[in-house]
């Protein structure tokens, strides 16, 4: 415990990477092993930290503590809880995951290309780890720069458009929270202590004109990243134009920041705004749900298929995160880890058909089961587990969401219901045209089959949506308590409009194992 | 209640998910020898495991039940799901259904699939089907439930489009799915209702015992919510067993192998709805009005899907749209309450409607996928087995005294007439004789009068090896003796199965006891229709074939509604699923490229108004522009810093 181990998880890839930077850059393939070896460091320590945890603690754990800028009040704060934990866990995983997917994506300045991978895990799980806002919003914006030159250097054709559009919108949205966390932070300096710890700042005394237009500044922040509807159309460009590599991660753990700022920022800094604008997000979330699928359904390219699908599950994502329900928001949280694996696991494997066919053009391929049986044989997991079929990782988040959200606002679930349905739809139609169907390409024939080494980085995000739709347990017991404590503060806060009463389970024994 | 603890559940389960690794394996090696060993081998001895479950409960008191908690599943406030298996009297009837007719099935399949490539594929699917099927009905909540209940819908998904190099195949079995789907979604909402309503009255759960025992206290409490939640579980019935509305998928989904239509689309997975609402017969009792939906959609299911039956070309859409509407026979048995009747149609039905498929499969297979009736006829000579054990089956279904359906199809409209529902009673019978003619017709049409085959196919016609034959025949004996498990009028053991299936079902008190004349007059009735029905085909299809043509002369119209199956899919894709697609590109093209990404392009330009900066952009020199904004960034904080640390 004496390990400062969230400095350690949080500061090796930026180690690693400049360490990566001194080695020699021909043949790819030293860059590259060191590069995966050095992923894995990372995702070993963030295994210590999982060790480490206790579930029984609903707060901030693993807490760690440097003075910083003492005068100002800002900090080099860390620590972990449950809205944190495994999102830490998911970023270190990933990392591996996308340099092992991307051996054979990335052809130049493959060196530079890892180094930005390792530098954007740094600076995502630094915004994970953060307590401390000035720190956190360091980090917040520091994700942005690896991420900026992955789309602008390796991306597509009309990369800098979707750069362009990735980088002046989150700014505007930064800018905006930037304002309002100074005036949070000058506000509370009026009790006598300048702070940026965050739980400080939990109890500061605001007007309730000031904490509405604080909360929407920070919201709107949050919901561009996430992104909610209307505020997405940054992702389908960002993600069709960047490599496999970048639209893993961005679809992995990047939109999960706004998920996640959500509930360590905007709901607990400013409960009673939060509540006031239930009906806002949750409309935008259920409109979010449908019409993110539905434009899903006629994409003609996979890439920008599975983005606007985002958009729809992100939707269930805010839904449960909203919903103000021990279940709700516990599977809302959940949900952001199982949307990382499954939509991380689909941009990884239309990567790996793009590499070798050169196109993400649904009407191109067609019938490639016969040839690639384990690419199609996996892509169907990972879509199942897409649409949430029970045994898969989503449908335990989604139902969660859903029961939960049903008794705070019954209706908004009944429509986001619908999203199952649709959810189907367009993944199956996709599936359905790449691998079903008669072989009518020719160019397809000669097809091969995933190497060992892709199958391998598919290979942990097919075991944890299995394990997560299987035996969730581990995972939820982690994160209740930690849903348990912010529910608490909402209450004490007097903001109860859209809060269940925290239902105690009624088998006390149960209670006692825990 | 006398509860056993046993392990032995999980591995009831456990056996054919293996057989499904083993499967997958082999397919992943091709190595369908293997497969061959493991998919039918796995299936026999989860037989022989359902054996001896069902065995142990026969030694516990009637109301006792095997019971295998293996662990908390999901856990979060409230909510509290055990991966848990329950074994009851129902539920053992069904088990032995699924396990049993599933391994005939998967022996047969050995003959039916000898020579397709993708053997172990097959193997693997329907070893996970069997699977998901027994997670559906051994499950003891309804998430749990809900598990198999998707888990088949994937299996169908898969084995419908097994051939997938058709792109119609494909297109079937996604049909299926999102049809399936759109049920799947009521139900999810129907449980979420029972959950939160449980919750308010006294203890939140999703157990289906625990559902069942509160339902009284619910229905006081909250009467609207068992209605409520009774008719989106129908909903949900109506998806999975293809019912009105939602059935349109499965006449489609015969574009699987014939064996995955007998096992699937006939005798296993399509009744889950029935067993669903028999599991809750508690709550649904609670539910007087839901009760007289589900009993109406059964009937018009019934009466619906076999006016469509009688002029099918291809032999497996009859037996399509005959399974289509006996399940309407199983809906109406639970919809008027008798629960029991309905499970007793839906094992007998299990027997005859397997057989009748697996009888068109061996008449496929050996005519070389040849579906159309109208190029069979004569086979009864070539293929004795198959055609006598076709006419078994045809003498069952059509309800013909002594045979499977005449006990249970007419103690199902026995309880529809005395529970008050004559207009259900009304569409059954007139059914019976519709489903009496279209069976004969294909019996006829398939097996008797002259060859109407190509000449090449029909010098290779012969007989199915006995890998085939011999599960056709054992369905057959128990097409013939099954249904004295369920006898009329107290004779002999009297109506056995339901004094079986008494102590896990709810029980319906009707007004008064029918009088056997009543009774008798029913079982008269329905008997005369369904023999109407057989004279009548016999008449258009052997007797006086010029009839035919004079009848088909004077009910052309008629014949054209039915024959494009009253243009409900066609409708559907009018009212539903165009303007879904339009809607989703308006969406698209317009919503979201033009007014949504317009304000925020416009906004972008506004910001960045200055031209310059955007010609910059389009030089390509990122690491400038990247450096650019740093140093905006910067900017913008550090002005903010000043401007707030003044103020």
């Amino acid at each position: 415990m004496d390990l400062p181990i969230l400095s350690l998880i949080t500061f090796s890839p930026l180690v690693l990477g400049l360490v990566l930077l001194f080695l020699p850059s021909e043949p790819v393939t030293i860059p590259q092993r060191a590069a995966f070896v050095f992923s894995l460091i990372p995702f070993a320590l963030s295994l210590l930290m999982l060790n480490a945890f206790d579930p029984a603690v609903g707060e901030l754990q693993m807490i760690e503590t440097v003075s910083w800028m003492p005068s100002l009040g800002i900090y080099y704060s860390l620590g972990v809880d449950g809205f944190s934990l495994w999102l830490i866990v998911l970023t270190t995983l990933l990392t591996p995951v996308v340099i092992l997917g991307s051996w054979t994506d990335i052809r130049h300045r493959v060196k530079e290309f890892l180094f930005f991978m390792l530098v954007l895990e740094w600076g995502m799980l630094g915004a994970l780890v953060a307590v401390d806002l000035f720190l956190f919003f360091m980090f917040w914006e520091l994700m942005l720069f690896p991420m900026a030159f992955v789309l602008g250097i390796w991306g597509g054709p009309r990369r800098y458009y979707a750069m362009v559009k990735f980088v002046l919108y989150t700014m505007a949205g930064s800018a905006l929270m930037m304002v309002a966390m100074l005036y949070l932070v000058l506000a509370h300096a009026k009790s006598g202590v300048m702070t940026f710890d965050i739980v400080t700042l939990y109890d500061t005394v605001l007007t309730h004109r000031e904490e509405t237009l604080l909360f929407w500044a920070f919201a709107l922040a949050f919901f561009i990243k996430v992104p909610m509807f209307p505020f997405h159309t940054w992702l389908p460009d960002a993600h069709t134009e960047a490599p496999t590599g970048g639209s893993v991660d961005l679809a992995g753990i990047l939109l999960k920041m706004g998920g996640y700022a959500f509930l360590r920022f905007a709901i607990p800094l400013f409960p009673l705004a939060a509540q006031e604008a239930f009906p806002i997000v949750i409309g935008l979330s259920v409109v979010g749900i449908v019409y993110g699928a539905m434009v899903a359904y006629p994409q003609p390219d996979m890439k920008r298929l599975v983005a606007y699908s985002s958009v729809s599950h992100m939707g269930f994502v805010m839904l449960g995160l909203y919903a103000f329900d021990v279940t709700g928001m516990t599977g809302g949280i959940l949900q952001m880890v199982n949307h990382g694996l499954t939509t991380g696991g689909l941009f990884l494997l239309i990567g790996f058909i793009y590499d070798r066919t050169h196109t993400r053009q649904i009407a191109e391929y067609g019938g490639i089961w016969a040839v690639v049986p384990t690419f199609s044989v996996l892509f169907l997991i990972v879509t199942m587990g897409s649409i949430g079929l029970p045994g898969t990782n989503s449908f335990v988040g989604e139902f969660m969401i859903l029961i939960g959200m049903f008794r705070v606002h019954p209706w908004a679930a009944v429509i986001a219901t619908t999203g199952v349905i649709l959810g189907a739809a367009y993944m199956l139609t996709m599936y359905k045209h790449v691998v079903f169907g008669p072989l009518k390409n020719p160019a397809l024939e000669t097809l091969t089959d995933l190497s060992p080494r892709e199958v391998l980085s598919v290979l942990p995000i097919v075991v944890l949506i299995f394990w997560i739709g299987v035996y969730p347990k581990p995972f939820l017991n982690r994160i209740e308590p930690t849903v348990e404590v912010l529910l608490g503060r909402l209450e004490r806060a007097g903001a109860t409009r859209y809060l269940a009463e925290v239902a105690e389970p009624k088998d006390t024994p149960r209670v006692a194992a825990r | 209640m006398t509860d056993m603890e046993t392990s032995l559940l999980r591995y009831i389960v456990l056996v054919p998910l293996i057989g499904f690794g083993l499967g997958a394996f082999a397919a992943n090696r091709d190595r369908p020898g293997l497969a061959r060993m493991t998919g039918p081998g796995a299936l026999i001895l989860t037989f022989v495991l359902a054996l001896i479950a069902v065995s142990r409960l026969w030694g516990l008191a009637p109301d006792g039940a095997l019971v295998d908690n293996i662990y908390t599943w999901i856990e979060a406030g409230p909510l509290d799901i055990d991966l848990s298996f329950r074994v009851d009297r129902l539920t053992s009837v069904m088990i032995l259904i699924i396990t049993g007719v599933g391994s005939l099935i998967h022996i047969y399949s050995l003959g039916y699939m000898d020579d397709d490539p993708d053997v172990a594929r097959y193997f693997a699917y329907l070893n996970l089907f069997v699977a998901s099927m027994l997670i559906l009905v051994l499950g003891d909540s309804l998430p749990v439930m809900f598990i198999g209940w998707e888990g088949v819908g994937l299996c169908s998904y898969l084995l419908i489009g097994f051939w997938y190099k058709e792109m119609p195949n494909a297109d079937a079995g996604q049909k299926a799915m999102i049809a399936n789907r759109v049920g799947d979604a009521a139900f999810l909402i129907g449980m979420f209702l029972i959950f939160w309503s449980l919750n308010e009255v006294g203890t939140a759960t999703l157990n289906l015992q625990g559902i069942n025992e509160q339902a009284g206290t619910l229905a006081d409490k909250l009467p609207w919510v068992p209605t409520a939640a009774c008719l989106l579980l129908l909903v949900g019935a109506t998806g999975k067993s293809a019912q009105v509305p939602l059935y349109v998928w499965l006449p489609d989904a015969m574009a699987g192998p014939t064996p995955v239509s007998a096992l699937i689309h006939a005798a296993t997975m399509v009744t889950a709805g029935v067993y669903m609402i028999a599991r809750l017969s508690f709550l649904y009792v609670e539910a007087p009005a839901a009760m007289d939906v589900v009993a109406t959609i059964g009937g018009i299911t019934c009466l619906f899907a076999a006016t469509m039956a009688i002029v099918q070309e291809d032999l497996k859409k009859v037996l399509a749209y005959s399974t289509v509407s006996q399940i309407g026979y199983m809906i109406i048995g639970v919809g008027v309450g008798a629960f029991s009747a309905g499970i007793f149609h839906l094992m007998m039905h299990a027997f005859f409607k397997a057989l009748l498929f697996l009888c068109a499969g061996a008449v496929m297979h050996a005519l070389h996928g040849e579906l159309r009736m109208s190029h069979m006829g004569g086979l009864k000579e070539k293929m004795p087995i198959t055609a006598r054990t076709f006419f078994i089956a045809a003498l069952a279904i059509a309800g013909v005294p002594g045979f499977a359906a005449f006990f249970s199809k007419d103690m199902v409209l026995e309880a529809a007439f005395v529970n008050g529902n004559v207009f259900v009673w009304f569409l059954g019978v007139t059914a019976a004789g519709f489903t009496a003619f279209y069976v004969f017709r294909a019996y006829f049409l398939t097996f008797t009068g002259e060859s109407r085959l190509d000449p090449e196919k029909a010098a290779h016609v012969h007989e199915m090896p006995s890998v085939m034959t011999v599960p056709l025949m054992i369905l057959a004996v128990l097409s013939i003796i099954g249904g004295y498990i369920g006898l009329p009028f107290h004779l002999l053991w009297g109506d056995a199965i339901g004094e079986y299936l008494a102590p896990s079902l709810a029980h319906v008190e009707h007004h008064g006891h029918p009088s056997t004349g009543t009774l008798l007059m029913l079982m008269t009735t329905a008997t005369a229709v369904a023999l109407l029905g057989i004279w009548w085909a016999h008449t258009l299809y052997v007797r006086s074939p010029e009839t035919l043509d004079k009848v088909y002369a004077k009910t052309t119209r008629i014949y054209e509604v039915l024959y494009n199956k009253y243009w409900i899919d066609e409708l559907y894709d009018f009212m539903i699923i165009d303007p879904y697609k339009r809607a989703s590109r308006f969406f698209w093209k317009t919503v979201d490229a033009v007014v949504i990404d317009g304000v925020v392009n416009g906004v972008g330009a506004v910001v960045v108004w200055n031209s310059s900066v955007l010609r910059r952009l389009q030089t390509g020199n990122v690491q400038s522009y990247a450096l650019g904004m740093l140093i905006g960034a910067v900017a913008i904080i550090g002005g903010y810093w000043l401007f707030m640390g003044v103020g």
